[in-house]
């Protein structure tokens, strides 16, 4: 994602990263199932109803959350809306361009998304005005700043922490119109997802891959979980293969890692 | 998810439609319709009608996209304004341009690319009846269009989606299923080299529906492959084809 592939060094690095990972070491001495370091930051927006930062290792990611009153999608009248986008920033990397978003871009706004509104983290009936006229509306909008690797889970988690900590004006319906309290309350939250991204080279998975085994690796997939352990979103990419044996290996890790992960959000976030 | 208005399955375990919870809707296929194209395929699943078209190996503009040691795979998904419902937009979305990328990267380790360096190969997969598992089937059609372009291939690629309906995993959603239903997992696998090429998961999935709803699409896309067999086999020889009657051609 947003690295310029580069034949020559990435064909040298990838017989490096190869040989390190058959002696079951990582170029930064972590273990395949080991993610880096993650820091949460919310609040940090005053403008925005909730905000989060999220730094994972040298990856970072802003995510803000506005929230107004709308019309609803003519399929689902009695639901409030909920829209996740991202963006790679031309500031987050050398690769970067400014201009219309990219298929990564897009890719990983529909990912994360996905895993968001799968898992039913908020509960939009409880977003519902009027229906089929007024519902309240959600927007979440993530701004990568810093790329190195795995953008999918540091936007997730900076979107899941920031919806965690938001408040939205309290809204009251009097005669068929709508009407903003000047109270505040939080949004109704009642999951928290969790995505974790492995990386596949040659046949050895590994956790939360940086920009340097991105360039290298073979495939990725994303899997994201929700508080039971259930599996509600997942995504494989890039143009390689996973064998059926892999996807369960990663679905079982993911179930794990997601755990771990699940504590720190819910810690920073409560 | 929106609450089922009708119950997707009755108590004698019938979907609407009145399939089993494994059984797959009609699925027809025909390759080599487009008389410019390369290669190409069409096919009928259910009420998905998908034309899938191949130019290439040709030159690649603009320049600059040149790979030096293998093919560029270019693909497109794209849904006719009168595919749907309410008429689309013709213009892509973001979900078709997602929808192109994963098809792409499903397509890409079946193709020799290696073979073909410094050119670029084209899929155009154009979906004129939208019903669920659109991508699945625009996969298995714009498969079978690369081998008709005579394309070098490891292996065939061919999808099927499986999810969750009533809490129940069942294979091959429709429209109706997927919209009302709580899960859907296009999958798409190389069947001789038992690879999973894509995997998309939405809907809630206990560990275990998961395995199963994923192992199901698998021998699903399996059984689907015999039809690409014998589409093809109608193509070059002709005459009532049956997956036996390719392995003896084939030998």
């Amino acid at each position: 994602m947003s690295v310029k592939k580069n034949y020559v060094v990435e064909t040298i690095r990838r017989a490096q990263l190869a040989q390190l990972l058959a002696e079951g070491k990582r170029i930064d001495e972590r273990a395949l199932d080991q993610t880096r370091p993650l820091t949460i930051e919310t609040g940090l927006i005053q403008k925005a109803n909730g905000s989060a930062k999220v730094t994972l290792g040298n990856t970072q990611v802003i995510a803000g959350v506005k929230i107004a009153t709308g019309t609803p999608f003519p399929d689902t009248p009695d639901k409030g809306l909920l829209v996740v986008n991202a963006e790679i920033l031309p500031l987050s990397s050398p690769y970067a361009e400014p201009g219309p978003p990219s298929e990564d871009a897009i890719e990983l706004a529909r990912v994360v998304d996905r895993g968001i509104r799968e898992s039913e983290m908020v509960d939009l009936t409880k977003l519902c005005l009027i229906p089929g006229k007024n519902v309240v509306t959600i927007f979440v909008d993530c701004n990568v700043m810093n790329v190195d690797g795995n953008l999918f889970d540091a936007t997730s988690y900076a979107v899941v922490s920031a919806l965690r900590t938001s408040k939205m004006k309290k809204y009251v319906v009097k005669d068929e119109k709508v009407e903003s309290t000047e109270e505040w309350v939080p949004v109704p939250v009642e999951r928290t997802p969790v995505s974790v991204t492995l990386a596949r080279l040659g046949d050895k998975m590994i956790v939360d891959p940086v920009t340097e085994e991105e360039a290298s690796m073979d495939m990725r997939i994303t899997i994201t979980t929700d508080d039971d352990g259930h599996i509600c979103a997942s995504q494989k990419g890039e143009a390689s293969t996973i064998s059926p044996a892999q996807v369960l290996e990663a679905a079982d890790t993911s179930i794990k890692v997601g755990k771990q992960i699940r504590a720190k959000i819910l810690e920073a976030t409560k | 998810m929106v609450e089922a208005k009708k119950k997707l399955i009755d108590g004698s375990g019938k979907r609407l439609d009145g399939r089993k919870w494994d059984d797959l809707r009609p699925i027809s296929l025909q390759v080599g319709l487009m008389k410019n194209a390369d290669g190409s395929a069409y096919i009928e699943w259910g009420k998905n009608k998908i034309m899938a078209a191949v130019y290439g190996p040709k030159e690649v503009h603009p320049k600059h996209q040149v790979l030096p040691d293998r093919a560029l795979l270019r693909c497109r998904y794209h849904m006719a304004p009168f595919s749907v419902d309410e008429r689309k937009n013709p213009a892509p979305s973001r979900r078709e341009i997602e929808i192109s990328k994963v098809i792409r990267e499903a397509l890409e380790p079946a193709v020799i690319v290696e073979d073909y360096p410094r050119t670029a190969i084209e899929v155009w997969v154009e979906v004129l009846q939208s019903d669920g598992g659109s991508r699945c089937a625009g996969i298995t059609a714009a498969s079978l269009a690369l081998a008709d372009a005579g394309i070098n291939m490891r292996d065939m690629v061919v999808g099927c989606s499986c999810g969750i309906i009533e809490d129940t995993v069942v294979a091959d959603l429709d429209d109706t299923e997927d919209k009302e239903g709580s899960g859907d997992m296009p999958v798409a696998i190389m069947p001789n080299l038992g690879q999973v090429t894509l995997l998309q998961v939405d809907g809630i999935y206990s560990r275990e529906q998961f395995q199963k709803a994923f192992e199901l699409a698998i021998e699903k896309g399996k059984q689907i492959y015999g039809m690409q067999r014998d589409a093809l086999t109608m193509r070059f020889f002709g005459g009532e084809a049956t997956s036996t009657q390719v392995e003896e051609v084939a030998e």
